[in-house]
């Protein structure tokens, strides 16, 4: 279990108990948290499920594979601290984890 | 106006497996696709990838499940309307209407949606203003090159179709490409030749760097570019090219009247018709209780939907469930002695 803070465009924020082995995508998607559509279901084939990830929080992510990396290619306003939520697996580590969602998918 | 039994919306593999299940009870479709070929999210988004679920195979791409799909319902000689989007769907009397984006007109008793997340469409520059530039100065593929001759030209992106145009569009004009970061996916060959024409000074490349804003009121002048420490540069350009990916966009399904659940078309579990009568959804855009996102399960939802459409499309004839094992008629609609 570990707490996800999701963040609109807007700042408004929702915190949510996602279960381990969930992904950041699922958790969203489970919690009908708006701002991440993932057109695909996961796949890394759509680059719908784009989050920004609190910079504290980069470096302690497995790294990206590349696949990921040429899928955000594809996001809306892709930045340094893009990643796919579908990618992002969740354990007791992630505990705090937050995201912020693009303004829009598409 | 071509007179059909049944309208399939949606190229996918459940649209394809509605073609057979209609086949084999001797009603005749047709195939409406917005993309350029058939095979939907398996031939678009996951080609190469393997299926590990579909009833026995094992494991199979998505260009060969819909590859197997189209051989199996070669026998009904159906025919596909690709790069067409339904646009209009109205009532007549018992009978549907559907007109296209290429106008072009059907009407059934039938329609099966199998429109998966919806049609895929160009991913469109995120700023703001680029509408009123698009089809003048920015382009989301190239459909007549000779637009595109003698002039400045921005191409936008990191992929295949980015780079394939680059090389192409750098024989007759001045070519920039950009690109968010400094690696490029392509064909190794491709790059090769991207990196030749750039130490030649035939092409002028600039990574990492996206589109800022746009300068122009009736075309574009020129464009500003931006990377990550906020430095930004001016090109004068003429032509600006993206190539984004695509999307799935919902488009008007949303407009024909229909119970939606979100991006979801909500039905009738026992027969897979929506709120309409005639007009059925199967595959991942139909939603009831319980409903999986899976191939395996629009398979289900096409051959349930297909016996309704049966009944719409031959009133005056008793439906009869048969096998295609020992029916004769069916073996006769297939070809086989």
């Amino acid at each position: 279990m570990a707490k996800i803070t999701y963040i609109d465009f807007q700042g408004n924020s929702k915190s949510i108990e996602v279960e381990n082995g969930l992904t950041v995508m699922e958790g969203a998607i489970q919690n009908n948290i708006q701002g991440i559509d993932a057109d695909c279901g996961g796949s890394m084939a759509c680059a719908t499920c784009h989050v920004y990830v609190n910079n504290e929080w980069l470096d302690k992510l497995p790294k990206p594979e590349e696949g990921e990396v040429d899928m955000i290619d594809m996001a809306f306003e892709p930045k340094k601290n893009s990643r796919l939520s579908c990618q992002i697996t969740v354990s007791d580590e992630l505990n705090g984890l937050i995201v912020t969602t693009p303004e829009k998918q598409s | 106006m071509k007179k059909i039994d049944v309208i399939i919306i949606g190229a996918g593999p459940v649209g394809l497996f509605a073609v057979h299940q209609l086949g084999i009870k001797g009603l005749k479709a047709v195939v409406i696709d917005n993309l350029d070929k058939a095979g939907g999210q398996c031939i678009e988004l996951y080609p190469d990838k393997p299926i590990y679920d579909i009833p026995a195979v094992p494991e199979c791409t998505g260009k060969e499940l819909t590859d197997r799909l189209l051989e199996q319902i070669k026998p009904f000689k159906t025919e596909l309307y690709l790069n067409e989007r339904v646009e209009e769907v109205t009532s007549k009397g018992d009978n549907w209407e559907v007109k296209t984006s290429n106008k072009k007109e059907f009407i059934a008793p039938n329609i099966i949606i199998a429109g998966g997340v919806g049609s895929f469409e160009p991913r469109k520059l995120s700023i703001k203003d680029t509408e009123k530039f698009e089809g003048k100065s920015i382009f989301y593929a190239v459909k007549n090159k000779d637009e595109f001759k003698n002039k400045n030209i921005c191409i936008f992106g990191g992929g295949d179709s980015a780079l394939d145009w680059t090389l192409e569009l750098s024989k007759f004009s001045k070519i920039t490409l950009i690109h968010r970061r400094d690696d490029f996916r392509g064909a190794q060959h491709t790059l090769t030749e991207i990196k030749k024409l750039q130490k030649e000074g035939k092409i002028s490349i600039k990574t990492p760097f996206q589109l800022d804003r746009i300068e122009g009121s009736e075309k574009i002048n020129a464009i500003i570019i931006k990377d990550d420490n906020g430095k930004v540069e001016k090109i004068p350009t003429d032509l600006v090219l993206s190539f984004f990916g695509l999307v799935m966009k919902l488009g008007p399904i949303a407009e024909w009247g229909l119970n939606m659940d979100k991006k979801t078309i909500s039905v009738n579990p026992n027969n897979f018709e929506t709120n309409k009568k005639g007009i059925f959804a199967a595959g991942d855009i139909c939603s009831y209780p319980g409903k999986l996102k899976l191939i395996l399960s629009g398979f289900h939802e096409v051959a349930l939907a297909s016996v309704e459409c049966f009944k719409r499309a031959r009133p005056n004839e008793k439906y009869r469930f048969e096998f295609t094992t020992s029916s004769k008629t069916i073996k006769d609609r297939l070809g086989k002695k």
